[in-house]
């Protein structure tokens, strides 16, 4: 009892300081809003934002509600950061594995790469690609077509729209492909277990993805036609495309250089796991008689990912919370949008910043919770 | 009967003492940013990040611009030189957490006067030192001359947390065309953007367009269309709760006004002193006790006058001899055919 009572008390008191520390702050903030005649609440959510943003997943005007300007933001922030992780990942896996190339040339390269550009502040980084890269981009009217049907200039990327015709025929078929994939490897693993033959799952699910969605244009009535960009007058000097789908460059910049920038930590990363592998392990794999590519994919990499992805779960929060440095070249994300203009035009401060803090902290954690599950998927089972 | 006498006239100058000793820092205990202003011994002022004519530093760090000025004009009245102020950078969206949070005492960065912000957000206006209005900018080689030539699918650079942005889409969508607002955090950016061909407009104040003009990499390329889209009276702007400090700031400002209304210059003020005239007197701390309701001395305006100059001399320093708008406009005293009218200093 006596003991027991030890192992509570320095808790119950730590729990009191918090708490303490807390409500002092709670309060002394309260004492100071009403000092200043400020009112808190959350209402003006509700209200009509009067201000529109440049680019949106759903659709979004100034009559729409601030809500709905916080929902627009978060999104925003969530497709950079989907998008920067994609691409980080597949360059941070490449330059990675090339680190270890025998290449001389390769691997030099990959580490000049990787030393350059995690050195240089994020920022900068975003700044030279807007700025810099912006300025050297063409006007609209003077853009080349690149294979015919896109214009990068300095307005944005425009890239050809696609119209469907019977959309849902061909994601259904896309579904059934997937399904049937999904059916084949489970019967495969059981076909090995059982009587030790290896069916070709690969060449199967390929074929798959690939026969079924083309049977839907086939014989589903599935047509998809293109709308490609025409450039549209404004001024004598002033052009825009018209038509086809725009891509802002600021949505550009900042992707590229989130991407980039993180992907140098995860070629670290992917190196230190492929490394961390004993070279025992290899050469035991190759003398039961595994094929290189089956010595990568059946030993080395299921260890290696095992180093490979706690540090990376970092990686993927460091670029999310860095998706906030697009307020400086205006890609409307969160913090631009929803910290920056609704907070201005509202003045409540300590509402919209603790719901974008909160609003980080989740995006964070599920984030965190998606990787430790994939982790301990992967992680040693022991019998 | 001597001895009370003695006693008698040690309470009488005991009573004096403490009544002057009351009547002198009653305003000040009453205005706890005063006090504290004194305590400091300079002026919190927050500005801009750098706009010519209004708050700019150059390269040794001195602040000028009419913005300034009014800080300026604020720490000679309440600490005597005009030099003693803390400026604080601030970007559209800090400035007015950074005043109700108590960081500064006075806002002074072209910041528009509406209803919401005056009755929301715990700030109170003190007045206008700048009579303005949204504009846009386009390249002269654009060939656009007015607004009515705007086409759908135009792109408009901006700031992000001003009117701007709002009146932006009460123009655009009263016209009925469609366009892309491209809002940056800071006016620099906003300028190299379209500087550099992202957007076919630049649109704000029509003196912040004057201004910025002047630091692009051509500023002929460019030029100001002629409408005028908003009203923007611009002004300081003070906590709410501090009446005696909102008035300092207020009187301060219109000394200004008022010492160019009657003449009255930093050269010529301390000759004023003789003056005919009683308002000018006034002015000048020659007559009238003014400054003992904010809790000051007399000479707080004389002050101004003679180290900040007045109202005309500050525009004709900071706004028209750098070319930013020669022309005052509705900047102009009303007895010259201008909007500039304050009540009287008496």
């Amino acid at each position: 009892m006596n003991l027991k009572l030890q192992k509570i008390i320095p808790q119950l008191i730590t729990v009191l300081v918090v708490v303490l520390v807390f409500g002092f702050f709670t309060y002394n903030a309260q004492i100071n809003m009403e000092n200043r005649g400020i009112d808190f609440g959350y209402g003006f959510l509700s209200q009509e934002s009067s201000f529109d943003v440049q680019f949106s997943l759903i659709e979004y005007d100034g009559s729409h509600s601030y809500f709905r300007a916080y929902l627009v933001g978060l999104l925003n922030t969530i497709l950079v950061s989907v998008i920067g992780i994609i691409f980080a990942t597949i360059l941070g896996v490449i330059v990675g594995v090339a680190r270890l190339s025998p290449n001389y040339l390769i691997n030099q390269f990959a580490a000049f790469y990787v030393e350059f550009f995690r050195n240089i502040p994020l920022l900068l980084q975003i700044f030279f690609w807007y700025f810099a890269a912006l300025r050297a981009l063409p006007l609209p009217q003077d853009a080349d077509a690149i294979l015919g049907v896109f214009y990068l200039t300095i307005k944005g990327l425009y890239v050809p729209a696609f119209i469907w015709e019977n959309l849902n025929v061909f994601l259904y078929s896309l579904i059934a492909a997937i399904i049937a994939i999904v059916v084949i490897r489970i019967h495969a693993r059981k076909v090995q277990e059982t009587q030790g033959k290896q069916l070709p799952v690969f060449w199967i699910a390929i074929g798959l993805i690939f026969i079924l969605p083309l049977l839907s244009f086939l014989i589903g009535g599935v047509s998809l036609s293109f709308e490609i960009p025409k450039l549209k007058q404004l001024a004598t000097t002033s052009f825009i495309y018209e038509g086809g789908v725009s891509l802002p460059p600021e949505l550009i910049a900042l992707t590229l250089s989130l991407a980039l920038y993180t992907a140098t930590f995860i070629a670290e990363c992917v190196r230190a796991g492929i490394q961390g592998v004993g070279k025992g392990q290899k050469e035991a794999a190759a003398s039961i008689g595994l094929n290189p590519n089956q010595v990568l994919k059946l030993v080395v990499m299921p260890q290696a990912l095992r180093i490979i992805i706690p540090p990376t779960t970092n990686q993927y929060l460091n670029l999310t919370k860095n998706s906030s440095l697009a307020a400086a070249i205006a890609y409307p994300d969160l913090v631009l949008v929803f910290a920056g203009t609704a907070l201005m035009q509202t003045g409540k401060a300590i509402e919209i910043v603790s719901i974008t803090m909160l609003t980080y902290l989740s995006l964070s954690i599920s984030i965190s919770i998606l990787m430790n599950w994939y982790n301990k998927k992967i992680a040693i089972k022991e019998k | 009967m001597f001895k009370y006498l003695k006693q008698l006239t040690s309470l009488v100058a005991m009573v004096a003492v403490l009544f002057t000793f009351t009547t002198e820092t009653m305003a000040a205990k009453k205005s706890k940013t005063l006090k504290n202003t004194q305590k400091k011994g300079f002026v919190r002022c927050g500005v801009s990040q750098g706009l010519p004519g209004f708050s700019n530093a150059d390269a040794a760090g001195n602040w000028t611009g009419i913005d300034v000025d009014v800080c300026r004009a604020v720490a000679a009245a309440v600490l005597g030189d005009a030099n003693k102020v803390k400026f604080t950078p601030l970007s559209a969206k800090e400035r007015f957490t950074a005043l109700t949070s108590g960081e500064i005492d006075i806002l002074s960065r072209n910041t528009t006067w509406t209803l919401s912000r005056d009755a929301d957000i715990g700030l109170t206006f003190v007045g206008v030192n700048f009579y303005d209005g949204q504009g846009f900018m386009v390249r002269k080689s654009s060939g656009i001359t007015s607004t009515s030539q705007f086409k759908d699918g135009i792109s408009a650079c901006t700031n992000i947390g001003t009117t701007t942005e709002l009146n932006m889409r009460d123009f655009f969508n009263s016209k009925g065309i469609s366009y892309e607002p491209v809002a940056f955090e800071k006016a620099d950016e906003v300028v190299a953007a379209y500087d550099a061909g992202r957007c076919d407009t630049y649109t704000t104040d029509k003196s912040g367009l004057a201004a910025q003009r002047t630091k692009m990499s051509n500023p002929d390329e460019h030029i100001v269309l002629p409408e005028t889209v908003s009203k923007e009276p611009l002004g300081p702007v003070v906590r709410q709760g501090d009446s005696v400090w909102e008035d300092i700031v207020r009187w301060s400002l219109n000394a200004m006004i008022e010492a160019e209304e009657y003449g009255i210059t930093s050269a010529n003020a301390d000759s004023m002193k003789t003056s005919d005239n009683p308002a000018v007197k006034r002015l000048v701390g020659a007559e009238g006790e003014l400054g003992a309701a904010f809790g000051l001395d007399n000479e707080w305006s004389l002050r101004i006058i003679k180290q900040v100059g007045n109202y005309g001399e500050s525009y004709k320093r900071n706004i028209a001899d750098t070319g930013i708008l020669p022309d005052r406009g509705p900047n102009e005293l009303w007895t010259k055919g201008g909007i500039l009218y304050v009540p009287p200093a008496r």
